[in-house]
C-alpha cells in the first residue's frame, strides 16, 4: 500500500505516518499542502490512497481533491479527507467533491485503519482494528 | 481537585507516546472522569492526585493502567462487517420472504452497549429493505446489563471518537445530525430501536421470540456453566428459522448442542436444530 500524506501540520503527518507504518504501509509520501501533493503526484509515482487535511495554505484539501478528480490516471486513488472539520454540509461537500471517506479529527488510530478497510485494504488475520494495525493489499477505487 | 492543564498536557503525551492515540486538548473532561474513576479505584483522592503520583515516580504499571482507562477501544460501527453483511444478503432476505404473512420482524441485540450494533442493524434494515417502511411491524431490541449504557444507547448521541469507528461517511450524513460535539442518531434510527436493562445471567422475563440475535463478544464475561445456560435459552428465544450471530471468535461447541451451524460467506452464524422449542 503507497499512501500520500498531505495536512500542513507536521506533527500530524509524523503521527498518520507512524499509524501507516505499524499497519503495514509500503510506501508513505508527504505533503505540506495541496500544491505540493500536485508537483508529487506529477512525477508518476501515484499512492493507492491519499489522507488530505482540508485546511492548508496554498491549495487546500477540497481544491485538491477536486484537482486529482479531473485527472484520469489520479482517479483510481483512494481518498480520505481527515479533518477538523465536522459540518454535516461539509463532509457532504467532501464526498461530492470525490472524497471516498471521511475522517473527522481527534480520531483513533483504528477509526484510520476501519476507514482503509472499508475502501478495500485489508488487515491479516492477526492485525486489523481488534488487535493492532497491520494492513496489505490494494483495491483501485472508481469514484 | 480537577486536573491542571500541565498535568493533562502530561498525560496526552504518556497517551500519545504508548499508545499513538492523540487526546485532543477538548478531552481534559475524559482525562478527569476516567482517572477519576481509576483514582478512586486505587484508593487516590481523584484524578489530579494520580497524575501527581505519575509525575513523580516512573510507575510503568500505573503508567499501563492510565493508558488503558483513556484508551478503551469504542465500540465499533458494522463491527467484523461479516455478520452485517450475511445479515443484508442471506438472512434477512430469508426473513422477509418467511415472514410475508405475518408481515413482523424482531431483531435482539443481546449486550448493546451503547447502541452501535443495533443502530448499525437499523441503518442496514432502512438502506437495503426500504420495504419495511410500509405495512411492517419492525422491533429491535437492545439490551444492556449496564443502566448507563442503556441510557447512552437510548439517547443514540455520540462523540466524534465513537462515530469515527467504522461508520462509512455516506451513512454517517444520512443518519446522523451534528449537534455541537455529537452526532445523533437520526428519526429512521431512533423510531426503530428500543433499549432496556436486561442481565443475561438471570431469566429473560417478557422476551419474545427473535427472527435475529446478536449475542456477540459477552460470553467471555461468564463461567462455562452460565455460557452453556446462555446459549441453550439463546437457541430457544429463536423463532423458528431465526439466525443467531455469536462474536468471531465465539462458537457453541462444547457448550450447547441446541444450535447448528450455518457457514456462509467466510463466517458463521447458528440455526434451533430442529425439533428444539
Amino acid at each position: 500500500m503507497k499512501v500520500l500524506v498531505v495536512d500542513d501540520s507536521r506533527a500530524m503527518r509524523s503521527l498518520l505516518r507512524r499509524i501507516l507504518t505499524r499497519a503495514g504501509a509500503d510506501e508513505i509520501q508527504e505533503a505540506g499542502d495541496g500544491r505540493e501533493a500536485v508537483e508529487l503526484l506529477e512525477t508518476g509515482n501515484v499512492p493507492d490512497v491519499a489522507l488530505v487535511d482540508w485546511n492548508m495554505p496554498v491549495m487546500n484539501g477540497l481544491e485538491l481533491i477536486t484537482t486529482m478528480r479531473r485527472r484520469a490516471e489520479w482517479r483510481r486513488v483512494a481518498i480520505i479527507m481527515v479533518t477538523t472539520e465536522s459540518e454535516q454540509s461539509q463532509v457532504v461537500r467532501a464526498l461530492a467533491a470525490g472524497a471516498h471517506e471521511y475522517l473527522i479529527k481527534p480520531f483513533d488510530e483504528y477509526s484510520l485503519i476501519e476507514k482503509l478497510e472499508m475502501l478495500g485494504f485489508q488487515a491479516p488475520a492477526s492485525a486489523g482494528a481488534g488487535s493492532g494495525p497491520a494492513l496489505s493489499g490494494q483495491k483501485g477505487i472508481e469514484p | 481537585m480537577s486536573v491542571a492543564r500541565e498535568e493533562f498536557v502530561f498525560v496526552q503525551q504518556l497517551v500519545r507516546q504508548k499508545s499513538a492515540i492523540v487526546l485532543s486538548d477538548d478531552k481534559d473532561y475524559l482525562v478527569e472522569s476516567r482517572l477519576g474513576s481509576l483514582a478512586h479505584k486505587l484508593g487516590m483522592d481523584d484524578a489530579g492526585g494520580l497524575v501527581c503520583t505519575l509525575r513523580s515516580r516512573r510507575d510503568p504499571d500505573l503508567e499501563r493502567q492510565v493508558v488503558e482507562a483513556l484508551t478503551t477501544n469504542e465500540t465499533s460501527w458494522f463491527r467484523d462487517r461479516r455478520p452485517f453483511d450475511v445479515l443484508t444478503n442471506r438472512v434477512l432476505p430469508e426473513m422477509i420472504k418467511a415472514n410475508s404473512t405475518t408481515r413482523r420482524l424482531r431483531i435482539w441485540s443481546a449486550a448493546c452497549a451503547s447502541g452501535q450494533e443495533l443502530y448499525s442493524i437499523a441503518m442496514v434494515l432502512d438502506e437495503h429493505f426500504p420495504e419495511l417502511r410500509q405495512g411492517w411491524h419492525v422491533e429491535l431490541l437492545g439490551t444492556d446489563l449496564n443502566e448507563e449504557m442503556v441510557r447512552r444507547a437510548s439517547a443514540g448521541s455520540f462523540t466524534t471518537l465513537e462515530i469515527n469507528r467504522g461508520l462509512p461517511a455516506s451513512l454517517m450524513v444520512r443518519y446522523f445530525v451534528h449537534e455541537g460535539a455529537s452526532w445523533t442518531a437520526g428519526p429512521a434510527l431512533r423510531d426503530r430501536a428500543r433499549f432496556r436493562s436486561l442481565n443475561l445471567a438471570a431469566p429473560w422475563e417478557d422476551l419474545p421470540r427473535f427472527d435475529v440475535i446478536f449475542l456477540r463478544n459477552v460470553l467471555i464475561y461468564f463461567d462455562v456453566t452460565t455460557k452453556a445456560d446462555i446459549l441453550k435459552r439463546a437457541a430457544r428465544q429463536l423463532a423458528p428459522g431465526g439466525a443467531l450471530f455469536l462474536g468471531a471468535a465465539e462458537t457453541p461447541n462444547g457448550l450447547c448442542d441446541d444450535l447448528a451451524p450455518v457457514p456462509v460467506d467466510g463466517t458463521v452464524y447458528y440455526r434451533a436444530k430442529k425439533g428444539e422449542p
